[in-house]
């Protein structure tokens, strides 16, 4: 009964969408608008029945109801609850429904939160948003149903893949998604302002808030994807350059050159035709990367050959958006207005060259990751474009970035003194040269780029913090005055600060763990010592031990340091039964921003293990500097100027008639 | 400076960057692009010592040896050419004889391939896509690859017997 009311209620929604795509654009049309209106209650309603139906997929897979081949192929009763809840989006149907619902609550959260929004954008940009809903409904219902029952139901699961079974996949995909998909809105809206023709520093204001909740997900999804690997996969690994991560990291580089060209027209009504078409990119990209994902032809290009249903129904989903947003944008784009004048030296022109180098970027990626497939496709031949490609073409054109982030937000509007925005850099430098001079002479006869790459990463962040001091004239009023001061910024001004330190703090981190990485790889047996970085790691005992559907041989370490017992670490080697499958789970400690690491490899008949153990200094800035740049975002976005939304004379006025 | 200038700054800087990153691109492209080889390939195209590619294939059942400081040894084969491996490390969690395998690095003077990575990535069916393809393409994939895992996905579906990583596999035709 729940699949069948589950399947019933995306067929509803569907039908909803359907309806949300051409009444309101009618509505637009003929000025009506009761029609125009229909989008919210449709919007709504199509949020409630997609959250019903992926209720119900949920409500199976935690009652083990096998007789439904999606859990019957990935869950198993015996499997921990949170593993059963998570492992509704760990496979192909699930995760397309978990799309579609962050898709239907987007939408539903413009139908109610959009009320200063012009009655006619809402209806376009809600009807837009259900052309890539039902799009995407008729996806799954035609060749990815969730819902289907097995004719002979049987007693047990296969169980989820075993690498999956972790905290990491609960909160990595739905952010991930809630990124991608966030950038649909902006879409939306892009699409529906070419449509009317019209758009303003009002629109971005509009969109601005909604590709901010959009990147900080993003954000946060990559590096949570990023520290999953690194800890699951038992390499030590953070990042791979495979074609999965570089597909969520286009959508990222767009999105984030999309939000700077935003402050440009927001603040100058310039660059408009550029953002529009930022924002059809951005979300091209988060629709590749779900095609390069969901439709296995990464896999193998001749299993999407061979089954090419879903693979070839994504790729047509693509090719109308993409190329049908393309197409209007050439169309419509020219009857834009141009907007304010800037010199090629001022915060504008720096937002220009910012965009320039992450869409730049974005191209390099984006031909490592698509040239493979391509060359393949036509000339059969197969190659691997690895990490080396992208760090001879992606960090090149990262630099240049970096030395110009401090500059951009001390540049003033239309006419920047780049003397004067030097000047008052030059605390930043200072600080930068001393770093690089200690970290070199602390390294002495190590790698002359490092110490370079941490001078550079020092000036980034430093230099966001003097971007702030210069706002508050700190050290140049007193004390008090400067704290007022600091209360009185705008919370966006805080909110660039945190961004673009935290792009500094990431560069420290990749730095230090890529050039100051220690490891240790040799077989060990009980009793045997392991030196690395100051510590001295013991391996105490091997044993096993039962988990509720693996078993599994646990190591257990001793870490000293100078004589002084720190902690036990336990890494160990887990069997999942069900599928006949291995999973490594590393251990890991945690010494300020340092970690040890430690991966067991194969067991040997002699009592012997295989360990790997690293020694990684300062990796947790990896980490931490993708989280300082979303909480800049939050700060963002919760800056007064997009609470209170645009029509805020009128309102002022409503305020001042009602006082009366 | 007038409206013109500007945007001719703008976009002559424009197209420097692009330039800049095409250069890139295309260097990158020369040199740090590895190709697939299947053994078979090996032998075809008389690949020189030191240059690094991918080998592909299947790792021979019973040539496995283990020897001191985690060194190994094994063979690769794609059904009409066996290859010598050597490695040193720690293998994946998903490494079998029996199994596909990819691994990089080059060879030596006397013909083993040395590898410095063995790649773990592959999906649930031990078959790496690279060398499915390649196997497919000499017509030594065995249809019994496909019809095992379609009889144990049957099979599994039944009593559950477990070994469902396998069955996964053929998940599309074989369990609906």
């Amino acid at each position: 009964m729940i699949a069948e009311s589950g399947h019933y209620a995306l067929v509803l929604a569907l039908g909803l969408a359907l309806i949300q795509s051409i009444v309101p654009v009618l509505g637009a049309r003929w000025r009506d608008f009761a029609l125009m209106n229909v989008a919210r209650s449709t919007a709504v309603a199509q949020l409630a029945f997609v959250a019903a139906s992926f209720a119900a997929l949920v409500t199976l897979h935690v009652a083990s109801d096998f007789s439904v081949a999606n859990v019957f192929e990935n869950s198993h009763s015996m499997k921990p609850l949170i593993y059963k809840v998570t492992g509704v989006w760990g496979n192909h149907e699930g995760s397309m429904l978990l799309w579609v619902s962050i898709l239907a609550l987007f939408g539903g959260l413009v139908a109610i939160f959009g009320n200063n929004l012009p009655i006619s954008l809402r209806a376009h940009v809600l009807a837009v948003q259900a052309w890539i809903a039902s799009a995407f409904y008729l996806f799954i219902l035609l060749t990815s149903n969730p819902f289907v029952r097995l004719a002979n139901p049987p007693i047990e699961g296969q169980d989820l893949n075993p690498v999956l079974q972790d905290i990491g996949l609960a909160i990595h995909p739905p952010m991930l998604y809630l990124g991608y998909v966030g950038f649909s809105i902006a879409f939306s809206f892009a699409i529906a302002a070419l449509i009317e023709g019209r758009i303003d520093a009002a629109w971005a204001r509009w969109v601005r808030p909604w590709t901010l909740v959009a990147w900080i997900f993003l954000t946060l999804g990559i590096a949570m994807g990023s520290y999953w690997a690194y800890y699951e996969l038992g390499w030590g690994g953070w990042w791979f350059w495979d074609p999965v991560e570089n597909a969520s990291l286009m959508p990222w580089l767009a999105g984030t050159a999309f939000l700077h060209s935003l402050v440009v027209m927001e603040k100058r009504n310039a660059l408009k035709v550029w953002t529009i078409l930022l924002s059809i990119l951005a979300f091209s990209l988060s629709l590749l990367g779900t095609f390069l994902v969901r439709s296995g032809v990464l896999t193998s290009v001749h299993a999407f050959a061979n089954d090419p249903r879903r693979g070839v129904f994504i790729l047509l989903i693509l090719c109308v958006f993409i190329g049908g947003s393309l197409s209007l944008y050439a169309l419509r784009a020219s009857s834009l207005k141009q907007g304010g004048l800037f010199a090629p030296i001022s915060r504008e022109g720096a937002l220009v060259l910012n965009n320039l180098l992450l869409t730049t970027a974005c191209a390099t990626v984006f031909i490592g990751t698509l040239y493979p497939l391509a060359l393949e496709v036509i000339t059969g031949e197969k190659i691997s474009v690895g990490a080396p490609f992208f760090n001879l073409t992606f960090a090149p054109l990262f630099l240049p970035l970096m030395v110009a982030l401090p500059f951009g937000p001390l540049l003033a509007w239309k006419r920047g003194d780049l003397l004067g925005a030097a000047q008052r850099l030059m605390a930043a430098a200072v600080a930068a040269l001393i770093l690089t001079a200690v970290v070199w002479a602390w390294t002495l006869g190590g790698s002359t780029f490092a110490p370079l790459a941490i001078g550079l990463a020092v000036f980034v962040v430093a230099g966001a913090v003097v971007d702030i001091a210069e706002r508050t004239g700190l050290f140049r009023v007193p004390l008090e005055a400067a704290i007022r001061r600091a209360q009185g910024l705008p919370r966006s001004a805080w909110g660039t600060m945190f961004a673009h330190a935290g792009v500094g703090i990431a560069l420290i981190g990749i730095v230090c763990e890529t050039t100051w990485n220690s490891e240790f790889i040799r077989s060990m047996k009980p009793g045997d010592v392991a030196k690395l970085a100051g510590y001295e790691l013991k391996l105490e005992d091997l044993a096993q031990r039962q988990g509720p559907n693996f078993r599994e041989m646990v190591a257990r370490f001793s870490v000293t340091t100078g004589g002084r017992l720190i902690d036990t670490m336990t890494p160990s080697k887990r069997n999942f039964t069900t599928r006949g499958a291995t999973t490594t789970e590393a251990a890991l400690l945690t010494r300020g921003a340092s970690q040890l690491y430690i991966s067991l490899g194969d067991f040997a008949l002699d009592g012997s293990t295989a360990v790997r153990i690293y020694h990684k200094p300062f990796v947790l800035f990896i980490w931490f500097g993708p989280v300082l740049m979303a909480l800049g975002g939050v700060l963002s976005l919760s800056d007064r100027r997009l609470r209170i939304g645009a029509p805020k004379p009128a309102r002022r006025l409503r305020e001042l008639q009602a006082a009366e | 400076m007038t409206r013109r200038q500007r945007r001719l700054t703008i976009i002559g800087g424009s197209l420097a960057v692009l330039a800049a990153a095409a250069a890139l691109v295309l260097n990158a492209m020369r040199d740090s692009i590895v190709f697939f080889s299947t053994p078979t390939m090996v032998v075809e195209r008389h690949i020189q010592p030191g240059k690094r590619f991918r080998l592909g294939g299947l790792v021979q059942p019973g040539s496995l040896m283990r020897g001191e400081n985690l060194s190994i040894t094994f063979q690769v084969a794609d059904g009409s050419a066996k290859l010598p491996v050597s490695y040193t490390g720690i293998l994946p969690d998903l490494f079998r004889e029996g199994q596909g395998v990819v691994a990089e690095g080059s060879l030596d003077s006397a013909g083993v391939f040395r590898a410095d990575t063995v790649l773990a990535k592959h999906d649930e069916n031990y078959m790496p896509k690279d060398v499915a393809d390649a196997l497919k393409k000499q017509g030594h994939w065995k249809d019994e690859y496909g019809a095992k895992q379609g009889a144990k996905a049957e099979s599994s579906a039944r009593a559950a017997d477990g070994n469902a990583g396998v069955a996964r596999a053929a998940q599309p035709g074989a369990t609906r």
